[in-house]
């Protein structure tokens, strides 16, 4: 019988092996690559500030993901408790993802202006002085690390590469920008406005440096989270039927 | 190309391709004659031998 | 033949000194060109490791020091990595319990980075998976596949290559969690150049183990190494193909993950869950078909279905992906796909179950003698279970209330601690005493503790866990009398805390139950004698001690 080929010979198992662990895989992602509504076509979407890239990137480094999800299931009770479910679109320019995978606390897909900026630094400073029954840890260094300007400016490079459309303005800009946004009514803040329109400019009472810390550059991403695409002009029963 | 027919190529040819990868490795391992070897190969890898025989490793 | 034989072991030598010092300079390199102080850290643990290393090669390379004889086993490699695996093992609980604790009580975070959930978290993922379960894999696939083939492993410095620079690469992930050095990708959170390492360590890995079945004596290739050369070439396809990343620079710890949004999640969990199938499953199984025949002195109760188990469980397995991803953005079709190829699994994975407890078939007795024997059984009780509950939870319908809740990391837990844990403890009660050359455990007894203070433990952590699962993702779907939704967010956290406390009494149990093992093979190991000889079984003892048996 020929399947003793496979027990006779490892390289052949080997390669046998490869086969069919393959099929599945190919099976399933590739076609996410080609298939056009995989993404949904959507008015809104931009890349992140460099403010509020580099807060995504606390979040990921603090591991927010363990407890806490951004992705909105297609379920009556999530899109009461949280909004409208989730887009693919609204997680186009993510690298990573972070769709999360357990709810120890709430979802973030939508948590962007939900609360104040105040209110959210205030909690991620304390968070049972705000709320008591909460478990979540305290990120009292996040307020006094300041964030360095050049790496960023590395990342949004970075991004580029991986697919990220940042403009040569935004790179350009990106240290300049990364400080408006914890200046408001600077001229320079109006200019990252019209660059990342819907951008929230973060000024927190007790920050007395003009310089933007870790907590202002999280907050500034939770702001925005959800926050982008405009869902008057989505059309869900139309080309973007998944 | 569109959502279903995505969706239909890629369950029948997996389908199709479990059922002839399944039915030939069941038709082998049920093959009469291979059970012996079966046995055989077991024993000596494991090292175990029939315990008349003795030797153990 | 004889004279090239020593050519080519001076070549190797030369070879493995001369990687030793270029790795030590990049070590040095990036130490001194990075502008960031974790990189330089690990910068120098590279460097360190290598001129141990280097030294380890020059120190043994010398002709006239004794040489193991060629025709025994290299074992050394494989008692590194069991001690390796005890240690990370007992770590790996610890942590996880800090956490479980951590979530009953929150001010055990301390406001401290280092020390806080998030960044603990995936210490304790990596540290029972990749430190303790990946160190059990490399023990017993190196030990089995000697066995079996009754050839010695392929190389001279691969296999010591092997098992350290897995450590090594354990050391760089752990410590980069604490300093929050993660990709941000659930069980693939060791950065760029911890993947780049593992990648060369795998590849050897797989290179040791091919080149040892290329000279095996036997013609066939038994079934537990398929199913570990299955996990050991599916985990480097997982591993590259879910880490394709670009470094920030090459001197700087940050990297983005090349995919985006929902291609990611869909890579990731493709990755996610076969780290479940091929490196939780299949290599464990491998574990399987060696220890339960041995341990009980009978062939496999079918080597027929061994090999429809094998081939359907690879094939099956790798589609399963998608049933993380229920009601999300991902397409329904691959939704479907995943749900339906889920489900199949449960075949295969009890036609496994049944060809592991059905080995013990007119040899019942050991489970009430042998303590060992009763660990590795119900291992694979605990691993009919999960792979019952597996498949009902990717069901859309179930998973709708299960996804996001305790009921998952319940789930998990009686595989990882039922199945994993329980089959690892059973390996390394029989390998020690194997390896060492004891006569049997320094007390059979002791693991008869460990069996029932793990078993309890396990019990109280997913009952808890089903219980505050269901409770919490039925709390988030109520709605009262007017249509409303029922409870706040916050009410559902408040609900949970007496379960965490009961899970976290589980987790203690398991650290205890760890602590219990490494004394009983410390005193194993170190060569006191056995308490309780007359009681332990025949194989207990290493081959050459054991006693004929009575004609």
């Amino acid at each position: 019988m020929k399947h003793e080929v496979f027990e006779k010979n490892s390289l052949i198992l080997l390669v046998g092996i490869l086969i069919a662990v393959s099929i599945g895989g190919l099976a399933q992602i590739a076609p996410l690559f080609w298939i056009d509504s995989t993404i949904e076509k959507v008015k809104g979407m931009r890349p992140y500030t460099p403010l509020e890239q580099v807060g995504r990137d606390i979040y990921v480094r603090e591991g927010c993901y363990g407890c806490h999800s951004q992705m909105i299931r297609t379920l009556r009770d999530e899109v009461e408790r949280y909004g409208h479910y989730s887009l693919a679109a609204e997680s186009m320019y993510d690298h990573p993802f972070q769709w999360g995978s357990k709810r120890t606390g709430p979802d973030l897909a939508r948590v962007g202006g939900k609360y104040s900026d105040q209110w959210q630094a205030d909690h991620l400073v304390a968070p049972r002085a705000l709320v008591p029954e909460s478990i979540m840890p305290g990120y009292p260094w996040l307020a006094t690390t300041r964030i360095d300007a050049p790496s960023t400016v590395e990342r949004l490079k970075t991004l580029r590469l991986v697919g990220v459309p940042y403009s040569d303005e935004m790179i350009v800009n990106a240290e300049r920008d990364l400080v408006a946004q914890i200046d408001p009514e600077s001229r320079s803040a109006r200019d990252l406005l019209q660059r990342y329109p819907k951008a929230k400019v973060v000024r927190l009472d007790n920050s007395s440096t003009p310089h933007p810390t870790e907590l202002e550059a999280l907050v500034a991403y939770l702001q925005i989270l959800g926050q982008m695409v405009d869902f008057a002009t989505f059309d869900a029963a139309g080309p973007n039927l998944r | 190309m569109t959502y279903d027919t995505v969706a239909t190529i890629s369950q029948v040819t997996s389908l199709l391709f479990f059922i002839a990868m399944f039915g030939s490795v069941v038709v082998y391992a049920l093959w009469p004659a291979n059970g012996a070897m079966f046995e055989a190969a077991q024993r000596d890898a494991l090292d175990l031998r029939e315990p008349s025989r003795g030797k153990q490793q | 033949m004889k004279p090239t034989t020593a050519e080519r072991e001076a070549l190797g030598d030369a070879l493995a000194a001369l990687s030793a010092a270029l790795v030590a300079v990049l070590g040095l390199y990036i130490t001194f060109a990075t502008r960031e102080p974790a990189m330089a850290l690990h910068g120098a643990l590279l460097a360190v490791a290598a001129i141990i290393g280097g030294g380890a090669v020059f120190s043994f390379m010398n002709p006239t020091e004794d040489r193991p004889e060629r025709a025994d086993y290299v074992d050394g490699p494989i008692k590194v990595a069991t001690i390796a695996a005890i240690i990370w093992g007992i770590a790996g609980f610890l942590v996880g319990d800090i956490i479980a604790w951590q979530l009953a009580f929150p001010a055990l975070n301390f406001d401290l980075p280092w020390f806080s959930f998030g960044r603990l978290r995936p210490l304790h993922t990596s540290a029972v998976i990749f430190a303790f379960g990946g160190n059990v894999l490399l023990a017993t696939s190196l030990f089995v596949v000697q066995r079996t083939c009754h050839a010695r492993l392929a190389g001279r410095w691969s296999p010591w290559f092997v098992v350290w620079g897995y450590q090594l690469f354990i050391a760089i992930a752990g410590t980069g969690y604490l300093l929050g050095i993660t990709q941000g990708k659930e069980y693939a959170e060791p950065e760029w150049y911890a993947d780049l390492l593992l990648t060369v360590v795998w590849v050897t890995y797989l290179l040791v183990f091919l080149g040892t079945l290329a000279r095996r004596k036997e013609p066939h290739i038994y079934v537990a190494n398929w199913f570990f050369l299955a996990f050991i070439v599916t985990v480097a396809l997982l591993h590259l193909v879910n880490n394709a990343s670009i470094p920030v620079s090459i001197t700087s710890t940050k990297s983005y993950i090349v995919y985006a949004g929902v291609q990611d999640a869909m890579t990731q969990w493709w990755y996610g869950h076969n780290a479940v199938g091929f490196f939780l499953t299949a290599g464990f199984l491998g574990i399987m078909y060696y220890f339960i025949p041995k341990r009980v002195e009978r062939p496999v109760y079918s080597y027929r279905l061994s090999i429809v188990h094998f081939w359907t469980l690879i094939f099956l397995y790798i589609w399963a992906g998608p049933h993380h991803l229920h009601y999300t953005a991902l397409p329904d079709w691959a939704q479907t796909l995943g749900m339906t190829f889920s489900i199949i699994l449960w075949m295969p994975s009890w036609g496994g179950m049944i060809n592991g407890l059905m080995t013990l078939a007119g040899a019942w007795d050991k489970l009430r003698t042998d303590p060992v024997v009763r660990l590795l059984v119900v291992s694979v009780a605990f691993y009919g279970m999960s792979t019952f509950e597996g498949p009902l939870m990717s069901i859309k319908a179930v998973n709708s209330l299960s996804h996001y809740t305790d009921w998952t990391i319940g789930h998990v837990h009686s595989g990882a601690l039922g199945w994993v844990a329980m089959v690892s403890f059973g390996a390394i009660y029989c390998l020690v005493p194997w390896l060492w050359n004891r006569k049997g455990l320094y007390s059979l007894k002791l693991v008869e503790w460990h069996f029932w203070i793990s078993t309890i433990g396990i019990l109280l952590y997913i009952t808890a866990m089903w219980v505050s699962g269901i409770t919490q993702g039925l709390m988030w779907r109520s709605y009262d009398k007017l249509g409303f939704l029922q409870y706040s967010f916050i009410e559902t956290v408040e609900a949970m805390k007496p379960y965490y406390v009961i899970r976290a009494i589980g987790g203690l149990l398991l650290v205890i139950g760890g602590l219990v093992m490494a004394y009983n093979i410390w005193r194993t190991i170190r060569g006191d004698e056995a308490v309780d000889l007359a009681d332990q079984p025949r194989v207990a003892a290493a081959p050459g001690l054991r006693l004929q048996p009575a004609e």
